[in-house]
Parts: structure tokens; sequence; C-alpha cells
């Protein structure tokens, strides 16, 4: 929060509880342009929760999402998906019996007569995509997702959401099931795509991943950011004790119970 | 397949598996030209059926008559069947065809008495009226499936049951005569049986349907990953009780066609309807797990038993045989093709439960790639 431009998508004070659990508790969080942004932190930390919340698919109890800083309310992932923000889930969201390129244009088909789909222009944009991003594992795009390696369809997953993401991306453990190459080219991907200027968030629990392509880095403590770093100052040993609780450079109330956060929340 | 690999490192390292799909990638092209592949083995089957029949017998079996005669009695269960493959794509089940078909029998019938005709106008209203009770159970499926979240067998079974209840007390249990559409079951145009033509209307429409529209391609993504669709923003709920809809319709239409052929209702009639029109989607290389089938394939499918019936009456064997047969073959087929789509490490129901089964026990070496398990 110390830079000067104005954040892509914002977060502040976000609280969501799921019955008596508090999955987040007056959480803040942000992503500019152009850049990586890692959110870590450990199990149960709220990291799926925020993305849910930012992405669209669930709407916060209290706290305001900014885009551009201007206040937004996504009552629906779809109108993220308006603003320009998509998410590749970690179970990757494909239907597997479809194609690459079926995928890729999943629910916004391009279409002939209104109701045909037009599979040949399809294919078409779908490898000129994949191209841009240098994905070239994917050569086949009409070959059925299920026949692909895991690498290639976490580069699917990707690339679709590269294809329509227009300002930010959330990318939830893209790296979790991926051996060493596999790994490399989903980072060489993420940085292609944050080259393209779109705001990139990587939720991972691999931190030398997280020192390798991040620009900047949002740790998630039981609901809320206990610190941030830039690339050059994070350290895996820094990352670590900031997920313990170990560390923290953000101000952090002492623990309250669900009324005072939304005051809490409210008030930011 | 174009775009040769600008800067792909061609370093040995990777794992086994992508080398494999790149391997597989080049059969599955030749595999594409030869058709559907799921139907391929239905088709040998077929071939080895007709083969088999028109050795024994070719001399009534293999008859331009007899042909259109074995067309004729599997073109109200081609219809049937066609429905029911939409909503096993999508991973559902519709046990209500059978009802359906008879409700849609009996409520073509009733208005059509009661329109007091034999015009065309009454029989129209009759064809619409039975296809319309055929969407309104669908609709009930749909709802009941997509929005209530009951298991789509517990659906089914109910407006399986009920279904046949109604067809009961709008006729009293007692069977309707009517002549009115005998024309459309029963008479030729240049000697093909008018309900051959209406049944190959409906599977051209169908397949288009199911092949070549946006519609048919959420059909498919929903039997294959419904969480994924909803995500992209498809309206699944919306969109399974349009299928089951669909399905509902063309099974009124299928007891529609069967009051024209045979001249009255069948109460009693239409019991294993669902179960073949399952069997015929199977046969045809349709996934009971969704996400994979075709309408060629179902039309295969529901000619496999077509023929074998029509084969064993002309070679004079006791007719109950052929249940124990189509159950061999049904059971060898699907079988057979998920073995073979194991090995080839492709596409398939097997392969999709071992994923399945494998994901939540997959434990990474390292606690810091620990999956996250937040609510």
């Amino acid at each position: 929060m110390t830079t000067a431009s104005t954040p892509m998508l914002e977060g502040r004070g976000l609280v969501r509880t799921y019955g008596t659990v508090q999955a987040l508790q007056g959480a803040d969080f942000a992503v500019e342009a152009g850049t990586v942004t890692a959110l870590i932190g450990d199990n149960g930390a709220g990291k799926s929760t925020l993305v849910k919340v930012l992405s669209g698919v669930e709407q916060p109890d209290d706290g305001v999402i900014l885009l551009d800083g201007q206040p937004v309310v996504f009552r629906s992932p779809m109108d993220a998906h308006r603003l320009g923000i998509e998410t590749v889930f970690q179970d990757l969201a494909l239907a597997s019996h479809l194609d690459a390129a079926a995928n890729a244009f999943l629910g916004r088909e391009l279409r002939r007569f209104g109701v045909f789909t037009a599979k040949r222009a399809m294919r078409r944009s779908t490898m000129t995509a994949f191209a841009d991003l240098g994905v070239t594992t994917v050569q086949d795009v009409s070959a059925p997702v299920m026949s692909l390696s895991g690498g290639q369809r976490q580069a699917v997953a990707i690339a679709r959401s590269a294809m329509w993401a227009k300002r930010v991306i959330f990318l939830d453990e893209p790296t979790a099931a991926l051996g060493v190459v596999q790994t490399r080219r989903v980072l060489d991907l993420i940085r292609q795509i944050r080259d393209r200027g779109l705001g990139v968030v990587l939720i991972t629990h691999t931190l030398p991943d997280v020192i390798d392509v991040a620009d900047r880095v949002e740790v998630l403590r039981f609901g809320r950011r206990t610190a941030t770093f830039d690339r050059e100052d994070a350290t895996v040993e820094l990352l670590v004790s900031a997920i313990t609780g170990v560390y923290s450079n953000v101000a952090v109330e002492a623990p309250a119970d669900a009324t005072e956060i939304d005051v809490a929340g409210a008030g930011r | 397949m174009t775009a040769p690999a600008k800067f792909e490192p061609t370093t040995p390292v990777d794992d086994g598996r992508h080398t494999d799909a790149e391997e597989a990638g080049g059969q599955r092209g030749l595999l594409k030209r030869l058709g559907s592949v799921t139907a391929l083995y239905t088709v040998a089957v077929f071939g080895a059926e007709v083969l088999f029949f028109s050795i024994r017998a070719h001399d009534r079996f293999l008859t331009t008559n007899n042909l259109i005669l074995t067309a004729q009695n599997v073109a109200v269960l081609t219809v049937v069947a066609c429905g029911a493959t939409f909503v096993l794509i999508t991973a559902g089940v519709d046990l209500s065809v059978g009802s359906v078909a008879i409700l849609g029998e009996v409520v073509a019938a009733k208005t059509i008495i009661n329109a007091g005709g034999e015009g065309v106008l009454d029989a129209a209203l009759g064809i619409a009226a039975g296809v319309g009770v055929g969407v309104l159970v669908g609709i009930i499926n749909g709802v009941g499936v997509a929005y209530l979240k009951v298991p789509p067998l517990i659906v089914t079974l109910g407006t399986m049951l009920a279904g046949v209840s109604a067809a009961q007390i709008i006729t009293d249990g007692v069977n309707v005569p009517n002549r009115t559409l005998s024309g459309l079951g029963n008479d030729r145009v240049a000697g093909i049986p008018i309900i051959v033509l209406v049944g190959l209307g409906v599977v051209a429409v169908v397949g288009i349907l199911l092949h070549l529209t946006v519609f048919g391609r959420h059909t498919y993504a929903i039997g294959s990953n419904a969480d994924a669709a909803r995500r992209v923003g498809i309206n699944v709920p919306g969109h399974l009780v349009k299928v089951y809809a669909l399905a509902g319709a063309l099974s009124g239409f299928g007891g529609v066609l069967s009051l024209a052929r045979f001249n009255t209702t069948s109460i009693g009639g239409h019991q294993s309807d669902p179960l073949e029109a399952i069997a015929a989607a199977a046969l045809g290389g349709t996934s009971v797990f969704g996400g994979v089938g075709s309408i060629a394939g179902t039309v295969v499918g529901v000619w496999i038993p077509g023929v074998l019936r029509n084969g064993i009456i002309i070679l004079g064997v006791q007719p109950y045989w052929q249940g124990i047969i189509i159950g061999l073959v049904l059971v060898a087929t699907v079988w057979f093709d998920q073995y073979r789509r194991r090995v080839a490490g492709g596409t398939g129901g097997l392969r999709r439960m071992r994923l399945r089964s494998t994901r939540p026990s997959h434990h990474p070496p390292t606690t810091t790639t620990k999956q996250e398990g937040e609510p």
C-alpha cells in the first residue's frame, strides 16, 4: 500500500463469516496493474475466501471492493467477468470431455446464425491466443482436455483466463500438482500475462515460486493481512515467519468478536 | 496442429504423460476421420449381427421389405432414445420416458376425440397435446433435478409412476382406440413409411441440436463438469430443465407415433422403454457418467436390438432369447470400449472414475504444497 498509483483492484476491511467461522476478519488486499501479487498464508488463513469475495463468487458481509479506485459490488462471478476479472480455480474448472478451444470459449461461444457454434473460428482464435501467450505445450486445441497432461491442462486454464481478463487474474495454487518443468512454464506464463499489463494474483504455498515470480507479497493470517513485502525484501525465512505469525509489518487490531469486526471493517 | 514449436525447449526432463499425450494427439486425427470413435465398436457389433443374419437367412432377412419393417418397428424407440441421450450426456437419467410416451398417446387420443375429429386440424391438435404433456412432465423432472436437487433417478422414478397413474385416470384404465393418426403411422411415401421419415427428421434435428449448436455444447459441458459450466456463467439449472423438457417432448412425440402406428393407446405397454432407451444410448457410446455421447451412436444402439428381434423371429428362434443376448452385448460393448480407453489413456468413464478416486488421496511431498482446506 506504499505505492502511489491507484490499485487496479482493492479490497478494504473485508469480512466474511460462515456460521461461526470467521474466514475474513477485515482483510485488506490490493493488486496493481502489471504486477504479480502473491497471496500467501497458512491453511485456513482465508486466502480462498478472499479470492472468492474479490472474484464475485461470494459476497462479503462487510467491507468494500474498489476497482480502479471506484467502489464496485460483484453480485456474481459474471459481474466480475464483465469487469475483466478472471479466476483460475485450483480444480481448473475445465470440462474435461471438451477440447481446449471449447473450454476457452465455454459460456462465451462464438456463434453463427445465433445458435450454432463457430467451431473453426473458435479453434483459430484459441490457437492464436495460446501462441501469443507462448503456450507451446498445447499444440492440438481440438483434443479433449482429458487427454492432456496436468501441466497442459493448467496451461489451458490459465490461457483461457488470460484470453478474457482485462484487469486481474486470480490463480489459485496453479503449480500445486506440477513437476519442475511444468511449474517453470506456468511461472513463465504468469510473467507473460503480467507483461501485458494485467494484475496477477498468485495464491500459493510454494514460497520459492513466490520469490521467483512475485513483485509484491501479501500475507494473510486469521482472515487479516498481517504483512506485505516488496519483491526485494522478501525471503523465504521472512515469509515463513509472517505466515506463522512471528513477524508482522501491518498494524493489526486485537482479536475481536463479530460485531466489533463489523465496526472496524466499516471504519477503515 | 499447426504453429511449429518456436521456443519450446526440447528438454527431455518432462514427465512421461506429456509425450504420451502428444503421441495420442497424432492418432486422434486418424480416429476422428473414421467417425465417432465411441460408436465404432457398436458399428462393428451391428455389422457382425447383420452379417450373421444375412448368412443364416439371406432370402428373408436381406430384403427391402424387411429393412423397412425393421425401420418402422424401431422408429418410436429411436425418437424416445434421442431424448434419453441428451439427459444421459448431462450425467442424468430419465426413467419416465415410457410413462411419458403412454401419457402422450392417451392425451393425444383424448384430445383428438374431444375435438370431435377426423380432420387434419384435430390431428395436429392431438399431436401438439401429446408433445405438450411430455414437455410438462419434462419440466417437472427438470425442476426436481435442477432446482430441488433431487437425484434424477428418484425424480424420474416418481414421474414414471405418476405418469402411468395419470394415464389410467384419464382413460379409466381402458385403452382408447383412435385411427385419426393412422396415416402418420402406416402410410408410405415413395415406398418409405412416413413414420420412418418422421423418425429420420427427428434424428436430424436433434443431431444438429446436440452436435452443432451452443445448446448442445452446454449440454456436454454440464455433463462433463457442471461446476465449470456454472463458473463460466452457464445457467446450469435452466439448461437442465430445457434438456429434461426436450426429453419429455420427444417421449410424448414417441407416444404419438406409437398411437399412430397401432391405432390405439397402450397403457400396459412401453414398460421397458426407459431401459431400452438407456441401453441404446449406452450401446452407442453415451457415457452414463455424462459428457460423452452422440445421436448417431444412439441410432445404431436402437438398431442393434431391433435387428436382433427381427432376425430371431425370422430364424424361428424362441424370441425370449433376445433379452439375454442384448444384455450380454450391452455389457460387453461398454466394457470393451472403456477397456480400450483405459489402455489408450483417453477419455472415458473408467478413467474419470479413477481420477476422482485418486484426487482426495493425493499427498504432496512437502507441507508447503498442502492442499488448502477452507470452507
